[in-house]
Parts: structure tokens; sequence; C-alpha cells
């Protein structure tokens, strides 16, 4: 027997290659990253002309297309926000939600997933608890996945909505949007940053429109290390400082179901981070007051300020229709644009 | 072994024994399961021995991989013995030690000896290491007398680890009167609930949990205060993964103490950003790390802190694997990836003498959980041999593995050093064709 050195290297090809190498759909939206500046403004285009679109003639532009929404946590907005703007373009929505029974017990997200797609679907919206479950959806499916808010990760429907908020408070035109229209804009966000994924998606992608980011909150929510993420983040303990500096605040909610043991003083905390009507008038009298929702009343916000004049809570929900036809009807596009780097 | 088993005659190789220090063209017999003689290269006469010729090889004692998952009883569907010392051989390995998070766990005699018997159809010497406490609750001792009787060459509560102090001074006691190490998976679980990857910045973008570095360096830093108080007692610190556990090792071994440890292949080559878009067969546990930390555990290797490469073989099926993040459970393959990584990592990048990294996979590991006669070429020793080629690159393919499982990191990897020959006590349990 002689053992010799194999002198010409071949690698097998594989008849498939590992689950995780699977491609992602490149009309898929799972992350606020996914967009480059100008695909934002393409969809921010999209989401205006659709919303000025004959209604007629709009409810034929996807008509008989199947659209699935998977949630496998409970969503008013955010779920009626989608299956407005899919029926809105004609798609015959199908919601399986793990609040009806319509999730198998036990069933796995992939095997769901390959359900849907054998039942007809050519794109799933999907709210999973779990952080990046978007992705085992996308592998697993090869369909275009449109990410609804997935655990602590990301929800980039809502900060492309929130975008469109920011841009029509400082009249700016879709069409203009680029690397630098947010130069010279202060935002904060404040409030429990670790366990939201509107902040993230926020974080990233404000930024890359020349934002400055405040983050804000005490340590228990905010990890110094929150700033490293991309750049154009800072990080300012001081909720009334943070304010002097804003044109636009974002507040959010302390997410009591992912606290997973984080002890917080509640009463100290609506002392240093509440958005209050006197605290506003004092810091940021004339900054816009953004709220993903859902909102909780006399906690991180009172009534007078969400309810307030320069609220735009309202709008951000508004908003969500139009910039969710956008992505639905980019995910059904047939004309495959190719995803750049990044 | 079976008795119609030829002798075996490996000539022309390159003989590399760290535990003798040789690196020498010698030429190799085995006899009846035993190492019978090594000569000079043409010395040997043995006519009725099956010829192997091993030019450009290098001929090294049987690899010894200290913690391995192989998952029987109980989880044939992610691996059973029998797979899991076929994946052993192939990777060069002839002894394995077996944790013993079985199901029933191995914390009796009865299936100590049920995972030694020749019905599991191992092709590689098994030591299985039996459960510290009982059902490694971390309350009452096993029955260490009885478990090192029945073959149990250590104790540990591998991945639940031993959090009380009051116990874990009791089984470092107990432990030490029979001269056994208690191993421990460092890991303060008080501060990872939920955790699913290293903490840092990267966990943060990801929303995902971190597990912080001081779950690791406390605990272990814990067991060393412990070992302080106990005559005789060994302490192996499981798949280290942080600089701040290997420094508080290194003290502690300067100090005078029996204090041993072990790194994973996966914690010197491979860092968190290795997770990408959560992909799960990055998921383990110890977690991998910041490039500081994986850069701490090189240094440790070349510093002679580190004991062993040992490689956490940890097979699922894919199914458990295709699941979210957060759901998919902790580990990875790695008996087939070890020595080519080693070589492709430490020998390649890092000019680390191929003996002294063939060290940290035989003598070494046989010399920290007292394997005794096994790690070395000597006659008279059981004929663990693997013969390999360092310097052949090479593409490993997952689809290809002998394991049942295929969770690896390391799937399309090119590698250095690949093993042709596998000899498990006399028998070639692996031929490369
Ligand atoms: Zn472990």
């Amino acid at each position: 027997m002689t053992l010799t050195r194999a002198t010409v290297r071949t690698p097998k090809k594989l008849s498939s290659p590992s689950f995780f190498h699977q491609p992602i759909h490149p009309h898929s939206a799972i992350s606020a990253n996914d967009f480059s500046v100008a695909e934002v403004r393409r969809i921010l285009e999209s989401a205006d002309a659709l919303e000025k679109d004959n209604p007629i003639k709009r409810a034929n532009r996807l008509a008989k297309r199947r659209v699935a929404l998977l949630f496998y946590e409970s969503s008013t907005r955010t779920r009626t926000s989608f299956e407005l703007a899919a029926k809105a373009l004609g798609a015959d929505t199908t919601l399986v939600s793990s609040l009806s029974s319509s999730i198998e017990k036990g069933e796995s997200l992939k095997d769901t997933g390959i359900t849907l797609k054998a039942l007809g679907a050519e794109c799933i919206i999907l709210r999973s608890p779990y952080s990046g479950a978007p992705y085992l959806l996308a592998r697993a499916t090869g369909l275009p996945i449109l990410n609804a808010g997935d655990g602590m990760a990301e929800h980039p429907s809502q900060a492309l909505l929130d975008l469109r908020t920011i841009l029509q408070f400082l009249a700016i035109r879709s069409s203009t949007v680029n690397e630098k229209s947010l130069r010279g804009v202060t935002l904060t966000i404040c409030g429990d940053i670790l366990h939201s994924r509107v902040a993230r998606s926020n974080a990233l992608l404000l930024p890359r429109l020349g934002a400055k980011v405040i983050l804000c909150g005490p340590p228990e929510f905010l990890p110094d290390l929150a700033a490293e993420m991309t750049p154009g983040l800072v990080i300012e303990r001081d909720f009334d400082s943070a304010l002097r500096q804003s044109q636009i605040v974002m507040m959010l909610r302390i997410q009591a179901e992912r606290l997973a043991g984080v002890q917080i003083d509640l009463d100290d905390y609506r002392t240093r981070y509440q958005a209050n009507a006197e605290r506003i008038a004092a810091r940021a009298p004339q900054a816009l007051i953004m709220h993903p929702g859902p909102i909780i009343r006399g906690m991180e916000i009172t009534a007078e300020v969400a309810d307030g004049p320069h609220s735009a809570i309202a709008n951000q929900v508004y908003n969500g229709v139009p910039i969710r036809m956008a992505l639905v009807a980019r995910a059904l596009s047939t004309v495959a644009k190719k995803r750049g780097p990044k | 072994m079976s008795p119609t088993q030829k002798p075996l005659l490996i000539r022309g190789g390159r003989l590399v024994d760290p535990a003798t220090g040789l690196d020498a063209p010698r030429d190799l017999l085995l006899r009846d399961g035993k190492i019978a003689a090594i000569e000079n290269p043409g010395k040997i006469k043995a006519p009725d021995a099956e010829i192997i010729n091993a030019k450009e090889m290098i001929v090294a004692p049987g690899l010894i991989d200290i913690h391995v998952h192989l998952r029987e009883p109980g989880q044939g569907y992610k691996e059973t013995i029998a797979t899991g010392t076929a994946a052993a051989a192939a990777g060069g390995f002839t002894t394995v030690c077996a944790m013993p998070n079985t199901i029933p766990a191995n914390e009796t005699p009865e299936v100590t000896r049920w995972m030694q018997a020749p019905e599991r159809g191992a092709t590689a010497r098994v030591f299985p290491i039996a459960a510290a406490t009982r059902g490694s609750m971390g309350e009452a001792l096993t029955d260490y007398p009885a478990l090192k009787d029945a073959g149990a060459v250590a104790v540990t509560d591998d991945g639940k680890p031993i959090l009380g102090d009051e116990i874990m001074l009791e089984a470092l006691q107990a432990a030490a009167k029979l001269r056994l190490p208690v191993i421990q998976h460092a890991e303060d679980t008080r501060l990872t609930g939920g955790c699913s990857m290293n903490a840092g910045v990267l966990a943060f973008r990801l929303g995902l949990r971190g597990m912080p570095v001081e779950a690791e360096s406390g605990l272990v830093e814990r067991d060393i205060a412990l070992l302080k108080q106990v005559k005789n007692g060994h302490l192996h610190v499981a798949h280290l993964s942080t600089a701040r556990a290997l420094d508080a090792v290194r003290r502690a071994r300067r100090s005078g103490l029996h204090v041993t440890c072990e790194v994973t292949p996966h914690h010197f080559a491979l860092t968190e950003e290795r997770i990408g878009l959560y992909d799960t067969n990055a998921k383990m546990n110890p977690p991998l790390r910041a490039e500081s930390d994986r850069t701490a555990m090189i240094e440790g290797i070349l510093d002679g802190t580190v004991d062993a490469i040992a490689t956490d073989h940890a097979p699922h099926a894919a199914h458990e694997k295709e699941q979210e993040f957060d759901r998919a459970p902790n580990g990875i393959t790695g008996l087939e990836t070890a020595l080519g990584l080693a070589i492709a990592v430490l020998h390649v990048k890092h000019k680390m003498p191929l003996d002294k990294i063939l060290a940290l996979m035989t003598t070494r590991p046989a010399d920290a959980l007292g394997l005794r006669s096994r790690g070395g070429l000597a006659p008279g020793f059981p004929a663990d041999v693997v013969v390999f080629d360092p310097a052949e690159k090479w593409v490993f393919h997952s689809a290809e593995s002998r394991s049942k499982s295929k969770n690896t990191p390391f799937d399309g990897w090119e590698l250095q050093g690949r093993v042709q020959l596998t000899v498990s006590e006399g028998r070639i349990v692996f031929h490369r064709r």
C-alpha cells in the first residue's frame, strides 16, 4: 500500500449548497442596510406614486398575486398596515398567526414557509420574536421576505415610514433624497434602545442620509457600545441635553416582554427620560415628536405631548401604508434588480 | 482488535513522537495491536507484515481528543459511537473522551461500561467522562470510585457548569482522592440567561443577547480559588475562549496549582464575525469571541499555557440547526477538521513547529487526563498511529463527513495537512483512497 499526496485537488461539486449558503431574494426587506440610498429614494418615490394612484388602477397592479402574512407576535398597527397595503394593490392576502390555530403546533418556521410557498405565496411578510428569523425564512423558501419586525433586531419598514414622516416635516422631496438630505438634522432616539428593533433600523438608516442620531437612555437600556454599531451615532445620557440639540425626538416604550431580568426604577426613569409638556416646552419646543407605538401614556410620554401640536404619531401610522405598498410592489416586481455591494 | 489483523510495517515516513522528542526518518512495526519496533529506515525485517509506504508523510501517535459528544446513548439521530469514532478516525484520532450529557446521562457505571462495550462498534478508543453530579444538577456527587472502576477518566457536568461553591469543592476533593480531574465548562449561567453569542457590538447589532467574558473568567477564578483548598486537586478547564480566563489559568499554574486547560480549533480559527447573518453553524457554547480573544488563544497555545487542542465535537441534526438563532442548539462538529485547522492556522500562519502542535493533540492531553500509555509511540504502547501529509492542502466538504451530522462552520474551507491512514490498536480504521 502506498500513501500518496493528491497531486490534483478536485473539490467535488456538491448537489446543493448548504442551508446557510442559500441566497436571500434580492427584493427582500430584512434590514435597513439592505437598501442603498438610491434604493431608499426609489422606494420613497414609489410610495408617493402609489399613494396618488387611482385606486381602481392601483388595485390591478398586483391583482391576484398572493401575499402571506406570518405573524408570531401580536401586532395591530404593522399587520393592518401591511395588509391594507397589499390589498390596495389588489393582492390576495392570507394571515397566518400564532394567535389563531393556523400555525401547526411545533412546526418549524422553515416548514411553515415551505408550506406557504406550496400554497402559492409569492412573498411572505414575517413578524417573529426571534432576531434573524427572516433570513431563515428567506433561505428556506427563496421568496422575497418583508420583515415586519424580528426580535430585537430590525423593523425596516418602520424606519422607512419614519423617514417619510421626517422628510415631510422638513419639506424635503422624495426625488431629491441623497446622502446629504439630512445634513444638519439632529434626531434623538430615547428609551429602551437595547430591546428595540425600531431603534436599530432607524439608527442604521438615518445616518446614511446625513443625520446625526443621538441615542439617549440609561445604561440598562443603552450600553455604551451601541454607538459603535454604525458611524453617525452618539450617546447622550442626559435627555435634556439631547433635547436641546434635536429637531426631531423619537420616543420608545419600555419593552416589558423583553426585559429578561433588567431591573429599573420606573419613577426615576420617568423623572429622567419622560417626554412631558414641561420638558419639551423648555428644551425643544419646536421639535417633531415621534413614537413608533404602542404608546404607554404616562410612562415614556405624556398625553399632552403624544396628542400635542408637534406630535407626528398619527402621520407615522398614516405613512405606513404607502411605504408598505412600495415594499410589497418591489417584492413582487419581476424586474430583478441586483443588490449592489454595501 | 481482530486476531487476523496482519502486522503493519510503516516505512519511509518522518516519525514524530512528541512524547520522546523524536523527529526523524524511522520505520514502525505494529504487531498484535501494539507497537513492536521503531528502527532506522530499512532496518526492520518483517516478511509477514503488510508494507505501508509513508514517503513524504508524517507518522505520529494517533491523535487524542479529550472533549467530544458522541450522543450515545439516547440521541442516535445526531451521532452514534460508531459514526462519531468513524469521524474521529478520518480526522486522525484514535482516542476520544466522551462527555456525559447523553440520555440517560453517563452518571452510572452501567452507562460508562455500555459506552465502552465492543457492540458499540467504535473505531477509536473511547474513554468516558462521567457526570460530576447526579443528573448534572449540581446538587449531589455521583459515585466517583464506581465510575472510575467502570472506566471513567474524569468527571464533569459539561454544559451545566457546577455553580455552587460547596458542591464544586466537594467534587474537587472527591476526585482528588482518586486522582481524577474535574472538568469544568466555565460559564456562570447566572450571567448568560437567554444569551446565544458573545457580548459586544455585534450582538447588539444583531439583536441577540451576549454572554459576557466575565461569565467565563469569573467561574475559572472561582474554581481556582477553590482548588487552593484541595490537596492534590486537579481542575481541567474545558474549551477556554477568553483572554481573561486564560490569564487566570496562566497565573494559577505559575503559583503551582494543578490546572490544565484546552482550546478548540474554532476558538483559535474563528471570531464572532463568522455568525454573519445568523448562521447557526457558528453558534456554540462558549461562543465565538472577539479577535483579541482569538489571538490570546493562539498566544496561550504558543507559550504552553494551553495543554490540549480539543474539538468539543457536538453533532446536531440539520433540522435542529435550521432554526431561529436563539432556538438552535449550541455546538459544531470538529473531529475531521481539527488537524487541518491546527496546521493551517498554528503552523502555517503562526510558525508553530509541527511537533509542538502534535504534542497538543497527543501526549499533553493524555497527560492532562491521565490516559496511560496513550499518545506516544514507545514499543509496547497500543498501536495507535496516524499518518498524514503535512503539506497537502485540501478543501473540507461537510457533505463528505463521516459524522452523522454536518453542522460545521468550516464547510468549503481550505485546510492544510491531510490524514492518509489511521491505525487504532493495530487495526486500519481509516485509509484515504
Ligand atoms: Zn462545554
